[in-house]
């Protein structure tokens, strides 16, 4: 095993315990977009690093190209065309090979398994939305679906929706639907579904690992933290804070109880967090610090990919 | 839709265009949207006769419970797909902040 390998290795195991201190601090919520960047460094990282020291370890013996990069000594392992590639670099490192190149094809997998699945909910809600939605002067530029629950979301794409529904009129103030408005545009504008995605992509199919729960569950409440910052610019913090205080208390009617029951607790600890970050700002973090978390990012990323087609003597 | 919702008995493509009489449409264009609904699942077809007769396949409050569940539904795939406001929280600790909220108003504006 090269030097690189080892790198790629301890960065591959090192990323999952720093994913579940990440989840657990407390300074995301003080500078949510540079939290937000992190996370996708640790994700991105990660997969770049398990799947380079799998395949780096497999080509590692390969002597003729020696001290060039992984994927380089993966060509010319493949450019030799090994009749008998058993024989080649042994069964040990074969297996780990295919492991490799089995874990990156899973990974581009479950990316577009999980967009065509969210693909197809949100046509879903297209079309009903078509038969059943209609707009309101209190409401501009969103639909309104007539059922008492208070509901109010967006649907994210080319032809972006906001939606509201008439238990949320009813619930509202002014102010408040101006702030809930607000909300999801700025959801919308910046596309926060595509930096949601992969991270539900990887709770879909490692859902058996508590990390993936934690990572999806704190991209999202970072999300919101962000876009409820950008309200912020053009709505007191007061109407944003009672309107996701009565949306949030009222929202569960007609949902059934086993849906609740899974995602209920951490749900009410998201909209408690959103609140009293909106009634008492934590400082922002300082430029050093973000630098800080910027560069570790930056780091996260290259580094592997650097260690992948760089030789490292 | 609205017109098949309102409907007791399946309706000929004749019949929705004269329930339509404010909109003014084409039969053609009127046997078009029919057409789609029925493709789409929303609207069931049968041949009576020589025409086919189109009913609603749900009722629109089934339609209007389908749309809100998936919006409320809080077990992950939903939520990515369609960005939600606000997840619930209990009543009791959101009319205690609410409360809170209020206090802090009135403090404010006195």
């Amino acid at each position: 095993m090269s030097a690189a390998d080892l790198i790629l290795a301890v960065l591959a195991i090192g990323c999952i315990p720093a994913a579940s201190a990440l989840a657990s601090a407390s300074w995301p919520r003080r500078s949510p977009v540079a939290a937000i960047l992190l996370w996708q460094a640790l994700g991105l990282g990660w997969g770049l690093a398990a799947v380079g020291t799998l395949i780096g370890f497999a080509v590692t013996s390969n002597g003729a190209v020696a001290g060039a990069g992984a994927l380089e000594r993966l060509a010319s392992l493949v450019r030799a065309g090994h009749a008998r590639p058993v024989a080649a670099i042994g069964l040990v490192r074969l297996i780990c090979l295919a492991a490799g190149l089995l874990l990156l094809a899973v990974l581009c997998w479950i990316l577009l398994a999980a967009t065509a699945s969210v693909l197809r909910a949100r046509q879903r809600q297209r079309e009903l939305l078509s038969l059943l939605a209609h707009d309101d002067p209190k409401v501009p530029g969103a639909l309104v679906v007539d059922h008492p629950a208070a509901a109010a979301y967006c649907l994210p794409g080319l032809r972006p929706e906001i939606v509201i529904s008439a238990g949320v009129l009813d619930l509202l103030d002014a102010d408040e639907l101006a702030a809930v408005l607000a909300h999801e545009r700025a959801h919308l504008r910046e596309r926060h579904d595509l930096v949601l995605l992969p991270f539900l992509a990887l709770l879909r199919a490692f859902s058996w690992a508590g990390i993936t729960t934690q990572a999806y569950r704190a991209v999202g409440l970072l999300l919101e933290m962000h876009a409820d910052d950008r309200v912020l610019r053009q709505v007191p913090a007061r109407g944003l804070a009672t309107a996701l205080l009565r949306v949030g208390s009222a929202g569960g009617g007609g949902v059934p109880t086993g849906a609740l029951a899974v995602a209920g607790a951490p749900a009410e600890c998201e909209v408690a967090a959103r609140v009293i970050r909106l009634l008492r700002p934590p400082p922002v973090l300082n430029g050093a610090a973000t630098a800080l978390v910027l560069a570790v990012s930056a780091a996260l990323v290259v580094l592997p990919a650097a260690l992948l087609i760089l030789p490292l003597h | 839709m609205d017109v098949l919702w309102e409907a007791a008995d399946p309706l000929s493509v004749r019949e929705v265009s004269g329930q339509l009489t404010d909109r003014d449409l084409a039969h053609t264009t009127v046997m078009t949207v029919l057409d789609r609904l029925a493709k789409k699942g929303f609207a069931r077809r049968e041949r009576n006769g020589r025409a086919w007769h189109y009913r609603a396949a749900e009722s629109r409050e089934a339609y209007v419970t389908e749309l809100m569940l998936s919006a409320l539904d809080q077990t992950g795939d939903r939520q990515a797909a369609l960005a939600r406001f606000a997840r619930s929280v209990s009543g009791t600790e959101a009319q205690a902040l609410l409360r809170a909220l209020g206090t802090l108003g009135e403090a404010h504006r006195g």
